[in-house]
């Protein structure tokens, strides 16, 4: 189900944790749903230069929470707010297509952290409307 | 490439290789059509006459009283849309146990939707044993049938069959039982358990996939559900899955001879992983009654994770197990079945199931055990919630609880 890029990030995650005094902190989805990440990021002139991880969920929840803390660090905060959930799904060699909604939390989670970053240093959020809000589950009916 | 560990026995079974080697010559010897009229198909009509009795003994049934199917899920529509069908001039409602595997659910909303039936869903509480009491309440003029599972597959809790076909005798109204978990791990016999209708599945009892049964009862009329030919006495048209057959019925009676063992062999070592699970790991709990139980079932919650995770990092230690989470499911919602006795969407998130079969060892629940603790901790420690951020994890705002308006999900490996 997995590319070997998802379970290399599944089995051994990248920056687990949570960053005392971060400078942003982003958490997206809800238990019900069966999806939590909770990220928290570090920024210098500009730069994040730390991002970590908590994530309650599956194989592939994990797998893009970690990815995003990777890819992230050394991006300016322009930059990040950029990086979209195709982009991860991307980096990981791609998601299965249910599976594409985790993508779409990962970057959520991002973008929410950096508006904090902006927020907290008295400066307007600049991120667009949750992406995972607009899911499209393609569903064939059959009858 | 396989499993070392294989713990989810009621997703599907190996087949014995006994089984296989009968059923080989099936294909290779003995592959006559057996309603043809020469040696070749004659040969081997007696064949499956043989194989319909040893079936039909193995539950206290009749011969004529078995139709084969392609698998168990074809058995229960059968038997919920023929019964519906034929009895349609009586009534239109239907009582379904609430947590029906999707292959009696799906019909009964088929019909629901498209044929004007009514069905009420009946729910057990959080031992997951149906009380018999609820069948009775539900009951109104117009129900025509009744149908509630032997064993459930995520569970593994056994229902008060008995109990309930009495009351569906005393109204006079038609009572089906899915029985594919039970079949050839527990006792059945339909007489005593006074049904009218029994579905079962082969590659639960260690047959092959793609052959099923249903038990008819004498004088209970379906509408057919596949026409054609005519086999089955006109009940289930197509060409005999012979080997399949033949499958199937030896599994069966090799599974019926080891009931007692299995029964004793596989409580023993389920017992085993649910003390140690709970004797080891903090915040799970083990769902269902203990008692009223298939022997090889175990079920629980871990607090704080996540059930695909969890699944994934068993697999990668070799160990094949499965989940009632939302991700872990094809529909990505949580497991009715824990919906349905009162689990929060959350609590059903971090399921998992073990379910040993004949072949499972001490040294392989050994192994489980040492393996389990350590992924728990991992994945726990990777969670954003804890103890103290308990209220936050168990936040049931966005809870859309649908479990008892309408059942509508799915539990992982469609087992």
């Amino acid at each position: 189900m997995y590319s070997e890029k998802v379970m290399d990030h599944f089995s051994n995650p990248r920056n687990v944790g949570e960053i005392e005094d971060a400078d942003g902190v982003g958490q997206v989805g809800n238990p019900v749903c069966g999806d939590v990440m909770k990220l928290t990021i570090k920024v210098e002139k500009d730069q994040i230069s730390e991002a970590k991880f908590k994530t309650f969920g599956c194989g592939a929840a994990v797998a893009t929470s970690s990815i995003i803390t990777e890819i992230v660090k050394g991006k300016s905060i322009d930059e990040a707010l950029e990086i979209s959930n195709a982009a991860i799904a991307e980096a990981l060699d791609g998601l299965p297509p249910q599976k594409m909604h985790c993508s779409n939390l990962a970057a959520d989670a991002l973008h929410l952290a950096v508006d904090d970053y902006l927020i907290k240093n008295g400066m307007e959020p600049r991120a667009n409307k949750p992406s995972h809000e607009e899911e499209d589950h393609e569903e064939e009916q059959v009858d | 490439m396989n499993n070392k560990i294989y713990f989810d026995h009621s997703a599907t079974t190996p087949v014995l290789s006994e089984v296989a080697e009968e059923m080989n010559r099936y294909y290779i010897d003995e592959w006559g059509n057996p309603s043809s009229l020469y040696q070749t198909g004659q040969s081997v009509k007696i064949k499956v006459d043989e194989a319909r009795a040893k079936v039909a003994d193995a539950i206290g049934a009749d011969p004529k009283e078995i139709v084969f199917s392609g698998s168990g899920t074809e058995a229960d529509n059968y038997a919920i849309k023929g019964a519906y069908r034929a009895k349609l001039k009586k009534g239109n409602h239907i009582i379904c146990f609430g947590l029906e595997h999707p292959a009696v659910i799906e019909p009964c909303k088929y019909l629901e939707k498209k044929e004007g039936a009514e069905v009420t869903y009946v729910y057990p509480d959080k031992t997951g044993v149906l009380d018999s009491d609820a069948i009775e309440e539900a009951i109104t003029d117009k129900t025509i049938l009744i149908t509630v599972m032997m064993a459930n597959n995520v569970i593994g809790t056994i229902q008060p069959i008995k109990e309930i076909s009495k009351i569906a005798r005393d109204h006079k109204i038609t009572f089906h039982t899915d029985a594919v978990q039970a079949v050839g791990n527990i006792k059945v016999d339909v007489d005593e358990l006074g049904i009218d209708l029994l579905s079962m599945s082969a590659h639960k009892f260690h047959g092959p996939k793609g052959v099923g049964a249903l038990y008819v009862r004498k004088g209970m009329s379906l509408n057919t559900l596949i026409h054609g030919g005519s086999q089955e006495r006109g009940r289930r048209s197509g060409t005999e899955n012979v080997a399949g057959i033949i499958g199937l019925s030896r599994a069966l009676e090799i599974a019926n001879k080891e009931i007692d063992f299995k029964k004793e062999h596989l409580s023993r070592l389920r017992d085993r992983v649910v003390k140690g699970v709970l004797d080891n790991i903090p915040d799970v709990s083990y769902i269902g009654d203990t008692k009223k139980r298939l022997p090889g079932n175990a079920c629980f919650s871990f607090k704080y994770i996540e059930g695909e995770s969890l699944v994934l990092h068993l697999d990668m230690a070799g160990i094949a197990t499965s989940s009632g989470s939302a991700c872990s499911s094809k529909s990505l919602e949580p497991s009715h079945v824990l919906l349905g006795i009162g689990m929060s969407a959350v609590e059903a998130h971090g399921s998992l199931r073990v379910t040993l079969g004949r072949s499972s060892t001490e040294e392989e629940v050994d192994e489980f055990l040492e393996v389990l603790p350590g992924v728990v901790d991992r994945l726990r420690q990777m969670s954003p919630f804890n103890a103290e951020k308990e209220e936050e994890y168990l936040d049931e705002t966005e809870d859309h609880n649908i479990a008892h308006e309408h059942p509508d999900q799915h539990f992982s490996a469609e087992s």
